[in-house]
């Protein structure tokens, strides 16, 4: 029954046009899209440099990297809760409860994904052409942009992987954002906030308005992909 | 190149703020005061009648106390005197105002195994629940509800943390707590408010009010200004004295859920 009311609701928010509902699906974007553009810019050069460097202890760094694919979203929120507290080292920012802050938080949260992904994509590439490039006598940082652009299919998949992490957290943004309504408020949070309200067919509406969502710039993608390679030959 | 410029400029206006509110404060509050939707009603009016915007950061009063400590909002609005009692001593803050009062109701199955319909003594319902051994759910999550339910329990001389299996700490907010509770027919302290606004009640009814000991104030607490940027605390002051002032008042007095009116202004003038 709440089934049936959940997608009656969902059609209705999207039929309707709902300002709130889409300044809060404008929020989610800028704040996912922001985190991952920025996790990305970090998480790419990063995931190269440790594919093709050598040094003592890289084993280490690559594992730990590995294992912050699964931080939780609170414990990240919280860290950045502290940091950007009045009373914690980045307070005068001024940046707690704002989406500046959410940012930053899902950010924290997606560079590790992209990193470690876009590590072990470039790393099996340089053991499939590093004699060329070797031979060829490349520097580190052209072979890094060799090899990234020669990935960039399984890096795209790689940074889909952090925006669906992004779009899917509710922990961190709750924590950092607050969740203020026509601030902060995103479609994870409104989620939360309408089941705890005990409103589960208004709740489950905003989910499926959320999937449909991400499923759609999955799909945006994928066809801009394949066309890519079509052109690309 | 310019292809790209038009892009990221289009990138961003589309992205940029809904409304750009240049003025305002934050107050850290209680889910009964958000949920309930008493803020939805008080905030336009206050800022109509002042130009000031205010972002309501909606949690336990625990946690309210907790951002108001680090200095991370501008004004409290909470439940719980002991702790902001405690709070004004220890210098985080200053000025705290009685505001309203709601109260709280015990909620439970309408089977109502540990017979406790109608009491008007919530000390003697909590101990037929325990004698019953009734599943009763906790919110265990330092809130001001959690607080006055924990004052229950020590009035009836029942130890909670020895009681097994019947007594369930959740740890979580008023709403799913009140959506656990459902879903294992279990007894629940919530307030009104929130019950008043909350829809998935599957088997549960209202079986204790009206104990004076059930009436739970809420205070409005200024943040300590040494921890705020100088213009925020001056507006949070306005919002204060709007709160507990005339205007203020009457406007908590015109708030209905359903036709019902749960919160009772309180400020003496």
């Amino acid at each position: 029954m709440d089934l049936v009311a959940a997608f009656t609701t969902a059609l209705g928010l999207v039929a309707g046009f709902d300002a709130e509902l889409l300044g809060i699906v404008r929020l989610s974007l800028l704040v996912s899209l922001s985190a991952v553009i920025l996790a990305a810019l970090v998480g790419l050069p990063l995931g190269a440099a440790l594919a093709l460097s050598r040094f003592p202890g890289r084993g280490a760094v690559v594992v730990l990297l590995n294992a912050f694919m699964g931080l939780p979203p609170v414990v990240v929120g919280l860290g950045v809760y502290i940091l950007l507290s009045r009373a914690g080292p980045l307070g005068p920012l001024g940046l707690l409860f704002t989406p500046g802050a959410m940012i930053l938080a899902q950010a924290v949260l997606v560079l590790p994904i992209i990193a470690a992904l876009s590590r072990q994509v470039v790393a099996d590439l340089w053991d499939e052409y590093g004699e060329q490039l070797r031979s060829l006598n490349a520097r580190p940082w052209q072979v890094a942009l060799t090899l990234l652009w020669d990935g960039r299919f399984s890096l795209v998949t790689a940074v889909l992987a952090g925006f669906g992490r992004a779009a899917a957290e509710v922990g961190a943004v709750m924590i950092v954002g607050g969740n203020i309504k026509g601030v902060t408020r995103t479609m994870t949070t409104a989620i939360a906030l309408e089941t705890s309200k005990g409103d589960l067919a208004l709740a489950l509406g905003l989910g499926l308005v959320l999937i449909a969502i991400i499923a759609a710039i999955n799909g945006a993608l994928f066809a801009l992909g394949s066309w890519a390679k079509r052109s690309a030959g | 190149m310019l292809r790209r410029m038009v892009l990221a400029a289009a990138l961003v206006l589309a992205f940029a703020p809904a409304r750009a509110e240049d003025r305002f404060i934050t107050i850290a509050s209680t889910t009964s005061t958000e949920q309930s939707g008493l803020f939805n009603h008080l905030l336009p009016l206050f800022t109509q009648a002042t130009g000031i915007g205010v972002r309501v950061v909606a949690v336990g009063t625990g946690q309210a106390l907790k951002i108001g400590q680090q200095g991370d909002a501008d004004a409290l609005l909470v439940h719980d005197r002991a702790g902001e009692d405690k709070f004004v001593a220890e210098g985080s803050g200053f000025d705290r105002r009685d505001v309203m009062y709601n109260d709280f109701v015990m909620v439970g199955p309408k089977a109502d195994p540990a017979k406790i319909t109608g009491l008007k003594d919530a000390t003697l319902a909590v101990s037929k629940i325990a004698a019953a051994k009734a599943p009763f759910a906790s919110r265990g999550d330092d809130s001001g509800t959690h607080r006055a339910e924990l004052r229950f329990w020590k009035a009836a001389g029942v130890d909670v943390k020895a009681a097994a299996g019947w007594y369930r700490e959740l740890g979580q907010g008023m709403g799913p707590t009140l959506n656990t509770a459902a879903a294992m027919n279990a007894y629940v302290l919530a307030d009104r408010g929130t019950w008043a606004n909350f829809k998935n009640r599957q088997d549960l009814t209202i079986v204790v009010h009206g104990d004076k000991a059930l009436f739970n104030p809420y205070g409005s607490i200024l943040v300590d200004t040494k921890k705020r940027p100088a213009d925020k605390a001056a507006d949070a002051k306005i919002w204060h004295n709007w709160l507990t002032g005339l205007k203020g008042q009457a406007a908590i007095e015109s708030f209905r859920i359903n036709g019902e009116q749960v919160f009772f202004p309180q400020a003496r003038q």
